[in-house]
């Protein structure tokens, strides 16, 4: 799941997956403004059936941050 | 009784603004990704003398154009950018148009959804007999409230005015409606510096301003929408594949996009049109109804789906037929 995880996040933001680690802070991409934003949080409803509150999605920090919220709320 | 809907005109203010115009002072913000994501290549723009009654006012002189105008006995007006705090512009819109002073107008407040509510004022006024005639006019000019710096919302909104002629029929033609209003997400499309709280009282120099939390409003869009389209549907007594075509709000390509893949609907049954316009509020379904129509996509007979939602939030649907 973590390799499929960072290919839809990669896609969702047009970049390569090898230029992504789960220790980057995804704001500070170049390519991060409110149009990726919104395909982050379509491609986690998409893929995992989850929404993110937008409040919830501001306090997530770098890339693993978001793969450990989807990982606690499939739970659920 | 019944009641149909019998022409729309709409107006484009002249003013035109481009992804390449914007790219020039925004660089980050490729004008081809724009147009690929939003699905914008250009917006109309209205003029600082310009206002939604003006935009309103041109389309319904096009609507009336070989109308007999002493037959409208009432005028329903939806917008959010009105010429006056007080009074109504549907008064003022009364005259300008020369129409009978025996008749009553009013403006109501909605963004999106509005089209929906006024279809559905309309049909009630007339299937209850009080009128027959019905001028429905939508106008909009949010670009007075976005800020000069604001990308995100520059790209995204047009301006436009729309109207619409409604009369009585003998079969109905416009169908059952499914509502909806959730104040909850009030704050997160909001004009909020000039109001009453703030004594309708700005800073030197500060215009009101536009905020708009996309996120949220794409969050609440997906959780709604599907719903209401399946609302709609049993109020009507119809299956999903005995409509013809649906025509959405169009709020942006990749919400309408994501829509359609949510409900399972072929691509071309569904609307997607706001490449020379963008999301102009109120006036996307009038505009699509009527390009749908000119362009062979709809036809006399047809059972089309119209469904609104956005700002409120205020959310609502129908199902009409041409």
């Amino acid at each position: 799941m973590n390799e499929d995880f960072l290919n839809l996040f990669a896609e969702a933001l047009e970049k390569e997956p090898s230029e992504i680690t789960f220790d980057d802070e995804f704001r500070n991409y170049e390519e991060w403004n409110s149009l990726a934003v919104l395909s982050i949080i379509a491609m986690i409803k998409q893929n995992y059936d989850i929404t993110i509150p937008r409040k919830e999605f501001d306090e997530l920090k770098i890339v693993s941050d978001l793969f450990e919220y989807i990982q606690a709320h499939r739970q659920k | 009784m019944g009641t149909k809907i019998k022409k729309i005109e709409y107006y484009l203010p002249e003013k035109i603004l481009t992804n390449e115009q914007l790219e020039e002072k925004f660089p980050e913000w490729p004008a081809s990704k724009v147009e690929d994501k939003i699905g914008v290549k250009q917006r109309h723009i209205a003029k600082s003398d310009e206002t939604s009654l003006d935009l309103a006012t041109k389309a319904a002189e096009k609507l009336l154009e070989n109308e007999d105008r002493d037959h409208i006995d009432f005028v329903l007006f939806c917008t959010q950018s009105p010429e006056y705090l007080l009074p109504t512009s549907a008064c003022i819109l009364q005259t300008r148009l020369g129409l009978r002073t025996d008749i009553g107008a009013l403006d109501f407040n909605l963004g999106c959804s509005g089209y929906i509510y006024g279809l559905s004022l309309a049909k009630a006024l007339i299937n209850s007999e009080m009128c027959k005639n019905i001028l429905f006019v939508t106008g909009e000019t949010y670009s007075k409230f976005i800020a000069e710096d604001d990308i995100s919302n520059r790209s995204i909104f047009g301006d436009a005015g729309s109207a619409t002629l409604i009369t009585n029929s003998d079969v109905d033609k416009i169908g059952e409606f499914v509502f909806g209003t959730d104040g909850n997400g009030a704050e997160n499309l909001i004009v909020k510096n000039l109001s009453a709280r703030n004594s309708y009282i700005l800073n030197e120099g500060e215009r009101p301003t536009l905020y708009m939390n996309g996120p949220e409003i794409f969050n609440f869009t997906i959780e709604t929408i599907p719903l209401l389209i399946k609302n709609v549907l049993s109020n009507n007594k119809i299956e999903l594949i005995d409509i013809d075509y649906i025509i959405l709000h169009q709020a942006n390509k990749y919400i309408l996009e994501f829509l359609i893949s949510q409900i399972g609907l072929g691509p071309n049954k569904c609307h997607i049109d706001m490449l020379n316009y963008g999301n102009t509020v109120s006036n996307t379904i009038p505009i699509a109804l009527k390009d749908a129509f000119v362009q062979g996509k709809i036809h006399s007979g047809d059972k089309v789906l119209l469904a609104g939602f956005g700002v409120g939030y205020s959310w609502g649907a129908t199902i009409i037929t041409i």
